[in-house]
């Protein structure tokens, strides 16, 4: 079947959509074809046009503003390209806003690690990143890679921080010998029914069901009793928080005394002297956070500017800012003692000494799971 | 010949009502009526569904007890608020009919000054007031009339009490308005035919105000029923109501066609009480008959 140029030039344009082509590449040869034959496509003026923005969203509050004045400023200035900001309380959220949009609506996303870039894939929002347009992503941790491509062998996002959910209390109520002792059984301990607290978030309150009930939480054998743990902590509970402005709000009003927390989040509380208590017991969650970049976004911009964030420099500040290790290696960039303090830190960069979620395992059994902690958290 | 224009022409009066009419078909038919087609899409995991078409998704809502459970507790707390509403809120609108204060509007402007602030900011204040560290934990406690803080928040109570805050001035405008619409000599006539003020106002007034009533009542108790930020903040998550569950089943477990079975669901339920209210009015009718 013979193509007609215009067919060629869309073509041209899904793959450069796909990221398969580079921005430069995509702008030369579609340059070259409307030259030549005097094509003007709707979407070329738009195309040709030089990038002025890209749209990040984020998690918000202490992450976000450490983000802003730590990478997006300095790269503003250095490039002259703005970077729009949202931010979402639920990453559940974000994705449903990307699948109501355009492509190119939403472009780099700071997104919770493999088990929602799954989602990501699965719904066709990924794009492909030209790795050699990030060079400083040779710095960046192998270990935390490598479940990235696992899944999509062409990556469209790059680790950029890890960190723990485990344990926040209150140390007027409760003190650290008791917590350490204790540990997880903290959020299911009577003695704080009403003052205890959680992540609204299926894989949290799993996660720690599973710890509960002494499974291994990639390898759940008994769900029936996971679900009568999460309900335990459901009675015990006074409010399940959705954000981390929301997890800081409780517990530095005392609404709550126990709840599993974000470590980043209560390393921000201990900065500004509330008395909150944190400690990651064994087998405690561990997650990664990663810069996406979306299906339709300006990849060579896109790519540049997660470049600029993982410059060591860089990286460096927006993990003292934010409170979250960086996805550098410790044995290839020094890294300051601040960060080597903070919670969840590797010093190895093996990663070994922290649990992440299997993310084939829980993307295999999300769904059922989902519906059914949303239903228990309404009181099923 | 051409037909000319007449003031009372059908024409020009399609032509005045064509962009309302294109508004509520772009707006409101055309949504209601992709989402009752998404009822019927294939969920086949999170974020992804297909066009083939099933009816798996009712199936599984006149199925399941877990969701005739949710919308009758949403119903319950959406009644409890109106009437909740229509007994506090009568007896402001009352006053403010009634009053000879020759600044009248001073009293109406209060009335609409909460809506100068943001809704969200509005129920977060409630944050603030019930909490533990809340204003009245943290006076009562001073004084010593407690020893422990109240449980006020994050519970049933909160939520209605948000809902109040937030539904009041839409009864207390209706009462207002269908007060203002009766002619008060209709009350001097009662008064001088030997009736008490109480009589003249059970006989007369009342009566006459239940349209205004129940307009507010229908009103509060759809926007309860449908309230989503009321109970996602005041309440914990035993006192989510429908609108929650939609939102819950959308975004969170990003399936779709079951969030739009379950939007049409609450959507059909409201609309039936609408229709009851439709059936309401004309017998307010009756009711004003069997007063006078």
């Amino acid at each position: 079947m013979k193509l007609s140029n215009g067919k060629r030039l869309e073509r041209l344009h899904d793959r450069y959509q796909n990221g398969d082509l580079s921005r430069r590449t995509f702008l030369t040869l579609t340059a070259a074809a409307a030259a030549a034959v005097g094509l003007d496509m709707p979407w070329m003026r738009q195309a040709l046009a030089a990038v002025e923005e890209v749209r990040f969203d984020g998690w918000g509050g202490t992450v976000q503003d450490a983000i802003d004045k730590y990478a997006f400023k300095p790269y503003t200035a250095k490039t002259k390209i703005k970077v729009v900001q949202g931010t979402f309380g639920d990453e559940d959220e974000i994705i449903t806003k990307i699948k109501t949009a355009k492509p190119g609506d939403y472009q780099v996303i700071h997104s919770s690690g493999v088990n929602y870039y799954i989602k990501y894939v699965n719904g066709g929002l990924t794009s492909e990143i030209n790795e050699a347009n990030i060079p400083n992503m040779a710095n960046v941790l192998q270990p935390m890679i490598d479940p990235f491509r696992k899944l999509t062998p062409k990556l469209s996002a790059v680790p950029y921080d890890y960190g723990t959910t485990g344990i926040a209390y209150n140390t007027k109520v409760i003190s650290p010998e008791e917590a350490k002792e204790k540990g997880a059984a903290l959020l299911l301990d009577k003695k704080y029914a009403g003052k205890v607290g959680g992540y609204s978030d299926m894989t949290t309150r799993v996660w720690y069901a599973a710890l509960a009930t002494g499974q291994d939480p990639n390898n759940l054998k008994d769900m029936d009793a996971i679900w009568a743990k999460v309900r335990e902590t459901r009675d015990l509970a006074k409010k399940f928080w959705s954000s981390g402005a929301e997890l800081m709000d409780l517990l530095s009003k005392g609404e709550i005394v126990v709840t599993d927390a974000w470590s980043g989040r209560v390393a921000a509380l201990q900065d500004q002297g509330h008395p909150i208590g944190y400690l990651d017991p064994a087998g405690s969650y561990a997650w990664m956070e990663d810069m996406l970049i979306l299906k339709g976004s300006p990849m060579a911009e896109c790519e540049e500017l997660i470049n600029f964030m993982l410059d060591p420099a860089t990286a460096i500040a927006v993990a003292e800012g934010q409170s979250y290790p960086p996805s550098l290696d410790p044995t290839k960039v020094k890294l300051t003692e601040k960060i080597e303090k903070l919670p969840a830190f590797d010093k190895t960069g093996t990663m070994k000494s922290l649990t992440f979620a299997d993310p084939v395992y829980w993307a295999t059994n999300e769904d059922a799971w989902t519906k059914q902690w949303n239903r228990i958290s309404k009181g099923a | 010949m051409k037909r000319r224009w007449t003031l009372y022409d059908p024409r020009l009066a399609w032509l005045l009502v064509a962009p309302v009419l294109l508004l509520l078909i772009f707006f409101l038919v055309l949504p209601i009526a992709v989402m009752a087609a998404y009822t019927f899409f294939t969920f086949v995991t999170a974020g992804v569904e297909t066009s083939a078409l099933t009816t798996a998704n009712w199936h599984e809502f006149l199925t399941d007890s877990y969701y005739a459970g949710f919308l009758l507790k949403t119903l319950r707390v959406g009644a409890i608020t109106a009437l909740l509403c229509g007994v506090l809120g009568y007896f402001p609108a009352y006053f403010i009919w009634a009053t000879t204060f020759k600044h009248k509007w001073l009293l109406l402007l209060l009335l609409i000054v909460p809506f100068w602030i943001s809704f969200t900011i509005r129920t977060f204040s409630w944050i603030n007031i019930l909490g533990e560290q809340g204003v009245i934990n943290v006076a009562l406690l001073k004084l010593g009339i407690i020893s422990e803080p109240l449980p006020m928040l994050y519970n049933e109570g909160a939520v209605i009490l948000g809902m109040l805050h937030f539904l009041l001035p839409y009864m207390i405008l209706n009462v207002y308005v269908s007060l203002e619409g009766i002619d008060r000599t209709l009350i001097s006539a009662a008064r001088s035919m030997g009736c008490t003020s109480a009589q003249a106002f059970r006989e007369v007034t009342l009566p006459l105000s239940l349209p205004g009533l129940a307009a507010g009542l229908l009103l509060c108790f759809v926007l309860a029923a449908g309230s989503y930020v009321t109970p996602q903040l005041l309440g914990s998550g035993r006192d989510a109501l429908f609108g929650n569950l939609i939102y819950d089943t959308i975004m969170s477990e990003l399936n779709w066609p079951m969030g739009a079975t379950l939007s049409i669901v609450l959507f059909l339920v409201l609309g039936f009480f609408a229709a009851i209210y439709t059936r309401f009015m004309g017998m307010s009718q009756i009711v004003k008959g069997l007063g006078g």
